[in-house]
């Protein structure tokens, strides 16, 4: 029998943000796959304009609360390009080890509390605190330790308050981070176990050719700064960020789109791993392989598998970091800043994917223009293609393992999408 | 049905009623919300206190049958107005949950620009987009009966609150400022280290938060009771802060949005 469907989702929910799916599909042929953004605008880039450089961070962490450290750093990084500041090594590795904890967090809450439920067929994680309370610890033990880590490094697990343009305000104690060194250390069991519970789950057998962008390693799987890479082979240095973006805007979205060499482009853990996997954690490397996950993947549903191992990688690299701050004496924390007339672009890995910040500033510091390219912005229009090829492979072959309603919601989810934080 | 019924909490041998609490967000970065689930440890004891009904970034089900209901965000677009009037005719007691439901939050730094015509085509060019001209707190459009500042908010202080709230306890938020706060915590004030500061006239309550991590304050819960708010200006000028300095802080958060139109306004006068 020809499938015959109409799934009409408002507000789809276990997402950051408001966005719509539309699908109808008559004897087996697609009417309509639509995937809508509705959120409402906050017009951040307008709100900086005429600001001193000091705010910038403050204010743009605000975007979003999920990634406010990934945010900060972006907006750090952009002020010191622009105004020629090199951070420190120090420097460098603290806000690295701070970047990681994030998407730790970040990652952990959304592969349990977000996506699991859907391979378990409950609507929330709220009921797995009953049937599952052993998996439900772990995940919070694991968020902890990263939110913990947070405090620790930035001030604050949310909206970070030692994170500065030319450094941090305050450096945290050594022995606090050889308690986190001995913490971390404990986790790594703790992610074998995360990955026998995603390897019961069944991942929909979807894929569609993609392009996916991300920052190109040099000799280690990359997190700030440095060149930006695509699977099409596109290189772009970080402050030609507009020609690896090239935003535009769509009736059916208050974000805007991006695209690169075909229609759209993805980015996030996938399109990281799918552009670095040479450059992974050997530990990493190997859970990956386990999952048959390896470069260049199509299938997004496997972005959840890409996170999993980043945590694996991101634990491992950051027990290393912490090896190498106890072994050093603590240095300045903090350079001078001389404002300067110019533009500054900043490129962040966060959670969901490449993130730019970009100010241009008149000689006394004060911002005369900003842009932001969130990486959920740069993955809707690939969203869209997603859902429509789904919608059709789904038209043609009818009902599986899961229905459309259920396939449909967790592709969307399976990117993590950070809508409020798209249409910022 | 909610398939997961909770079971029902008992104190001493008696029941404690759990209330039905909803969480909503309008123009937000849902960061408010984030800070109830970011606290691993308390976090499991906290939903033991309180029957979810609906929390859109956590759960798929929901419930119209609330009675309290935390509502984060400022109101910038006028579909916003009619959810949020919805909830205040369901909700016994509606919250306004974090400095942008208070004050309009950051997004309220866009209603200092004259023209928003500007602000709409600096961010979107041509295209049309629709968005009220300025981002309003709730109370801007419905009775609000109960404010929990910060951007953040604190979720030890938010934990108290519910708590009160189900055992029918006043709430009061702090009157003093953060200063005093930050003293008892024994901080080298920031002033002497050079670094400017609003926590002589912000509400404390946030445990001096940003002095502890030796960031001045930006006034994120908005003004102390008897904040002076000229006095401060003096301060922040004896140590040679620019009048710039100080309006960044004052108007960031919507908090001192009066104090802050108006030193705009004798700035752009001179
Ligand atoms: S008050 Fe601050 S943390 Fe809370 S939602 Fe608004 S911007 Fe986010
Ligand atoms: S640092 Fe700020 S809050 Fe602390 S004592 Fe000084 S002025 Fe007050
Ligand atoms: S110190 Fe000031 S800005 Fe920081 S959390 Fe407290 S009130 Fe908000």
């Amino acid at each position: 029998m020809k499938v015959t469907q109409t799934i009409d989702i408002k507000h789809i929910t276990r997402v950051e943000g408001h966005g719509n799916i539309k699908i109808s599909i008559r004897d087996g042929k697609v009417e309509e796959a639509t995937w809508e953004v509705v959120e409402t605008p906050r017009f951040f880039e307008a709100m900086l304009v005429g600001k001193k450089w000091e705010n910038a961070p403050w204010i743009c962490g605000r975007i979003c609360g999920i990634c406010s450290i990934g945010h900060t750093l972006a907006s750090i990084r952009a002020v010191e390009n622009a105004f020629g500041i090199v951070p420190t090594g120090q420097t460098g590795k603290l806000r690295l080890l701070l970047k990681h904890m994030e998407t730790l967090q970040s990652h952990v809450l959304h592969l349990y509390f977000l996506a699991a439920p859907d391979f378990v067929n409950a609507g929330s994680v709220f009921p797995l605190i009953e049937s599952h309370p052993d998996v439900i610890k772990r995940a919070a033990k694991i968020k902890l330790l990263a939110n913990d880590l947070c405090d620790c490094v930035g001030g604050r697990r949310m909206h970070p308050t030692r994170t500065v343009v030319g450094g941090f305000t305050m450096l945290p104690a050594k022995g606090e981070l050889l308690k986190f060194k001995y913490r971390l250390q404990d986790v790594v069991d703790d992610l074998t176990r995360t990955a026998e519970l995603f390897r019961q789950f069944s991942v929909p057998d979807f894929s569609r050719e993609t392009e996916f962008v991300s920052l190109k390693g040099s000799g280690e799987y990359p997190f700030i700064g440095g060149e930006l890479v695509s699977t099409d082979g596109v290189v772009r240095r970080e402050h030609e960020y507009r020609l690896m973006t090239n935003e535009y805007m769509v009736g059916q979205s208050t974000s805007k789109w991006s695209k690169l060499s075909r229609q759209s482009f993805a980015v996030g853990a996938l399109a990281r791993l799918n552009n670095n996997f040479s450059f992974l954690h050997p530990a990493a490397k190997e859970l990956s392989l386990s999952f048959g996950l390896k470069p260049v993947n199509h299938n997004p549903y496997m972005n959840n598998i890409a996170q999993l191992v980043e945590c694996v990688h991101i634990v491992m690299e950051s027990i290393d970091l912490i090896n190498g701050m106890l072994d050093r004496e603590w240095q300045e924390s903090r350079q001078r800043v001389v404002p300067k007339e110019g533009i500054g672009v900043g490129a962040v890995e966060v959670p969901r994917g490449i993130l730019y910040h970009c100010y241009e500033f008149d000689k006394e510091g004060r911002i005369v223009r900003s842009d932001c390219v969130i990486p959920t912005s740069q993955n809707h229009a690939n969203i869209q293609h997603d859902l429509t090829a789904l919608a059709e492979q789904y038209a043609r072959e009818g009902k599986k393992d899961r229905d459309i309603e259920l396939l449909a919601q967790m592709l969307v989810r399976s990117y993590d999408p950070c809508i409020s934080c798209s249409v910022h | 049905m909610n398939k997961h019924e909770p079971t029902q909490r008992t104190y001493l041998g008696i029941p404690v009623p759990r209330p039905k609490v909803a969480f909503f967000e309008l123009s937000s970065c849902e960061g408010c919300q984030l800070q109830l689930v970011n606290n691993e440890t308390t976090l499991l004891n906290f939903l033991s206190l309180v029957d979810i009904r609906a929390f859109r970034e956590a759960m798929t089900e929901k419930y119209d049958d609330y009675t309290i209901a935390f509502v984060e965000g400022s109101v910038t677009r006028s579909d916003e107005i009619e959810r949020l009037k919805k909830i205040r005719a369901t909700a016994a007691v509606l919250v306004a949950f974090g400095s942008c439901a208070c004050f309009g939050g950051v997004n309220q730094l866009k209603n200092r620009f004259q023209d928003p015509a500007w602000v709409k085509k600096e961010v979107y060019g041509s295209h049309p987009i629709e968005t009220n001209d300025t981002a309003r707190p709730l109370e801007d459009f419905v009775k609000v009966d109960l404010k929990i500042f910060g951007c953040p908010v604190k979720k030890e202080e938010v934990e108290k609150i519910v708590t009160n709230v189900v055992l029918g306890k006043t709430i009061v938020a702090p009157k003093y400022p953060v200063c005093m706060e930050c003293k008892a915590n024994e901080n080298t004030c920031l002033f002497d280290l050079g670094e400017p500061c609003l926590g002589p006239i912000t509400r404390g309550g946030c445990d001096s938060w940003c002095p502890n991590s030796r960031f001045g304050c930006w006034g994120c819960r908005g003004p102390a009771v008897d904040a002076n708010v000229e006095q401060m200006q003096e301060v922040m000028k004896k140590h040679g802060f620019s009048e710039e300095t100080m309006l960044d802080r004052l108007e960031c958060f919507g908090g001192f949005a009066g104090h802050a139109a108006e030193m705009r306004n004798n700035i752009k006068a001179k």
